[in-house]
C-alpha cells in the first residue's frame, strides 16, 4: 500500500507563541519548531500499517526551509521517504489555498492511503482532510482513535461527543487520527542515521503545475485585520486547607453565584 | 433582509441556540436541519425559516453538498456553523465547494462579518474576515448567551443530489458512551475536571460527584485520560476539548501549558492541589492548597447543607 503521511511543522506549543507583526501569519523564525504532535502518531499509524501488509510511506509537508528539521525527525521514526513542498509564493497562504497544493501533490503520488493529524497545535482548524478529500473526490474517516485495514477496505472509530461511530470506506481514503489511536515509536539511533540518507524531494509550485496567484497572500481567501495578546490571568485568592477548606470553597462559590 | 444559513449538524445543541442568536444580528436566521430535530426550539430562538434535508448514514459529504446548493439557491449573507469536530468538517468542504474563505473558532461575529477568533490556546485575540465570497464562520460553544426571540418558522424540504464522492464513506454504527444526563462537556456552564491527582478510575466518582451538585459536565487532564482514569473524549487541553465554561474546578491537575490551553478562557476558575507550587494557581481565581480527598467532600457536603 502506498501511504503518505502529511507532516506539519509548527511551534512549540509548549512555547510563546505569537503571530508576526509584520504580516500577521504565524512567527516561525523566533519560535522553537517541531513536529505537530498529532502527526507523529499518523506516522506511527503508517508504519503499523507497512509493517503488517506492505507497501511504502512517504511523508509529504509544505512549509519554509526550515520545515526541513521536522522532516528528518519523521523520516529517524521510519518512514521510506519524503516530499517537501517549498515555494516563497506560499507564505500566508488559507486553509483553502494550502488544501488545493497538497491535494495537487497527493494526486501526483498516487496514495492509496494519507494519514494525517486530526488537528495541528497552532491553528486548530480540523479542516484540511476533508478538503482534501473532497478536491480529490476520495473517502475521508476523520478523527478516528482506531482504524483497521482488510485489503483495500478501511474501518474506523470515529470519536464524536456522544461516543463513538464506526466508519468504513475503500481506499483510496484520507484518515486523520487523535492521540488515542496509538503510542508513537521513539527514533532509534539506527533511524536517526539512515533517515540522514532518506530520499528528500524537493517541489516548488511550478512542478505542480499551481499558479503563484492561487496561493499565498496573493490567492487568500480570508484576512486577519489585527490581533492582540490577551492579558494573563492573575491568580486570586490561594488558601491552605486547615481543616475547613471545603467549607471556604463553597462560600467562594456561593458569593460567585455558583451555589 | 438576507438569509443568515445556521448549519444544525446534528440535534440542536446549545450552540445552536447561539449561532441563532448571532445569526439575528447579522440578517434572518435560516436552520438547516438532517432529518428530525427539534423545530419548536428553532422556532423559540428566531429561525424564521427551517430547511429540512434528509438525514444519510454517509459522513459529512452529504450535509456539505446540501448546504452549498442552498447557499447556490438562497444567496445567503452568511453561514455560521458550530465549532464543533462536523462543524468545522462540513465548513471545509463547503469551502472547497464554493471557492470561499472560511474563519473557525470564531466567539463573535461582527454585523460587516467581521470575526473575533481566539489563538494560541487563548493567549492570541485575532479579528479576520473572509475576503472571497460569503463569510462562513464556525462559532466556538459558550461564546454568547442564546436569547430566545419567537419565530413563526417557514419549513420548506430540501434535496440535493448527493454525488457518488459524497457516498464513500459510511457511518456502520453509532455508539453512544455514557456521560449520565450531564451537559455536554464543551457547552457545559460549569466543568469540573479531575487530573493525575485524582489517582484511580474510581477516585473520579468524587469529580462526578462534584459536577452533579453543580450541575455541570466533568472533564479530565490529558494525565489523568493517558492513565486511564477516564475516557478520552473528556479530555480537556491542547489535545482534547477547548472549553469556556462559567465556572472551571480544577482536581488534582498541575496546570501544565497542556491542560491550561483548553480551559484558560474559563470566565471563572478554581483549583485544589496539595502543591502550592502547582501552575494552576497562577491563574484561579480561588485556590485551596490541600489534599481534594479531604477538601472536595467537605465542599460536597457543604453545598448538600445548602440546597
Amino acid at each position: 500500500m502506498n501511504i503518505v503521511v502529511l507532516v506539519k511543522q509548527v511551534p512549540d506549543s509548549g512555547a510563546e507563541r505569537t503571530l508576526s507583526s509584520q504580516d500577521f501569519t504565524v512567527e516561525r523564525a523566533s519560535a522553537s519548531n517541531v513536529i505537530n504532535e498529532m502527526d507523529e502518531y499518523a506516522i506511527e499509524e503508517a508504519l503499523k500499517i507497512k509493517e503488517a501488509h506492505g507497501g511504502e510511506v512517504t511523508v509529504l509537508t509544505m512549509g519554509p526551509g526550515g520545515a526541513t528539521e521536522s522532516i528528518r525527525k519523521a523520516l529517524s521514526m521510519g518512514p521510506d521517504k519524503a516530499v517537501h513542498i517549498s515555494d516563497d509564493a506560499l507564505h500566508g497562504s488559507c486553509a483553502v489555498a494550502t488544501s488545493k497544493v497538497l491535494a495537487t501533490a497527493l494526486g501526483q503520488l498516487g496514495a492509496d492511503l494519507i494519514l494525517c493529524g486530526a488537528e495541528s497545535t497552532d491553528g486548530r482548524v480540523q479542516v484540511l482532510p476533508h478538503m482534501i478529500a473532497e478536491r480529490l473526490g476520495i473517502a475521508a474517516l476523520t478523527g478516528a482513535r482506531k482504524l483497521t485495514v482488510d485489503g483495500s477496505q478501511l474501518t474506523a472509530e470515529r470519536q464524536t461527543d456522544e461516543g463513538y461511530e464506526v466508519v468504513t470506506a475503500a481506499t483510496p481514503a484520507v484518515v486523520s487520527v487523535w492521540d488515542t489511536i496509538n503510542e508513537p515509536r521513539y527514533p532509534s539511533f539506527k533511524g536517526i542515521m539512515a533517515a540522514k540518507k532518506k530520499p528528500v524531494q524537493a517541489l516548488a509550485l511550478s512542478d505542480l503545475g499551481v499558479d503563484a496567484g492561487e496561493v499565498g497572500f496573493a490567492g487568500a481567501t480570508s484576512q486577519v485585520l489585527e490581533f492582540a495578546k490577551r492579558p494573563p490571568r492573575s491568580a486570586g485568592t490561594k488558601i491552605t486547607d486547615e481543616g475547613d477548606g471545603g467549607t471556604q470553597l463553597v462560600s467562594y462559590l456561593a458569593t460567585e453565584k455558583f451555589v | 433582509m438576507a438569509e443568515v444559513l445556521v448549519v444544525v449538524e446534528g440535534s440542536v445543541k446549545k450552540v445552536t441556540l447561539e449561532l441563532l442568536t448571532i445569526a439575528r444580528t447579522l440578517g434572518s436566521p435560516s436552520a438547516v436541519v438532517f432529518g428530525d430535530v427539534d423545530q419548536a426550539k428553532l422556532a423559540e430562538y428566531g429561525a424564521e425559516k427551517i430547511y429540512v434535508a434528509e438525514a444519510s448514514d454517509y459522513l459529512v459529504a452529504p450535509k456539505a453538498t446540501v448546504v452549498a446548493s442552498l447557499v447556490r439557491q438562497k444567496q445567503p449573507a452568511a453561514v455560521l456553523l458550530g465549532s464543533t469536530q462536523e462543524g468545522k468538517e462540513i465548513a471545509g468542504r463547503l469551502a472547497v465547494k464554493l471557492d470561499n474563505g472560511l474563519l473557525t473558532d470564531a466567539v463573535e461575529v461582527a454585523a460587516d462579518g467581521t470575526a473575533t477568533q481566539v489563538a494560541f490556546a487563548g493567549s492570541t485575540i485575532v479579528k479576520s474576515k473572509v475576503t472571497k465570497g460569503l463569510p462562513i464562520v464556525t462559532i466556538r460553544p459558550n461564546s454568547v448567551t442564546p436569547e430566545p426571540s419567537a419565530a413563526t418558522p417557514a419549513v420548506e424540504q430540501v434535496t440535493a443530489e448527493l454525488s457518488e464522492a459524497d457516498k464513500l464513506t459510511k457511518v456502520v454504527e453509532r455508539v453512544t458512551e455514557t456521560k449520565g444526563s450531564r451537559p455536554e462537556l464543551t457547552e457545559a456552564g460549569v466543568v469540573v475536571s479531575g487530573g493525575r491527582g485524582v489517582g484511580n478510575a474510581d477516585n473520579f466518582k468524587l469529580v462526578e460527584e462534584l459536577a452533579d451538585l453543580l450541575g455541570g459536565a466533568v472533564g479530565a487532564s490529558r494525565a489523568a485520560v493517558d492513565s486511564g482514569f477516564y475516557p478520552h473524549q473528556f479530555q480537556v487541553g491542547q489535545t482534547g476539548k477547548t472549553v469556556s465554561p462559567q465556572l472551571y474546578v480544577a482536581l488534582g491537575i498541575s496546570g501544565a501549558i497542556q491542560h491550561r490551553a483548553g480551559m484558560q478562557t474559563s470566565k471563572t476558575i478554581v483549583a485544589v492541589n496539595k502543591d502550592p507550587e502547582a501552575p494552576i494557581f497562577e491563574l484561579a481565581d480561588y485556590g485551596v492548597v490541600g489534599d481534594l480527598f479531604k477538601v472536595v467532600p467537605q465542599a460536597a457536603d457543604e453545598i448538600r447543607k445548602r440546597k
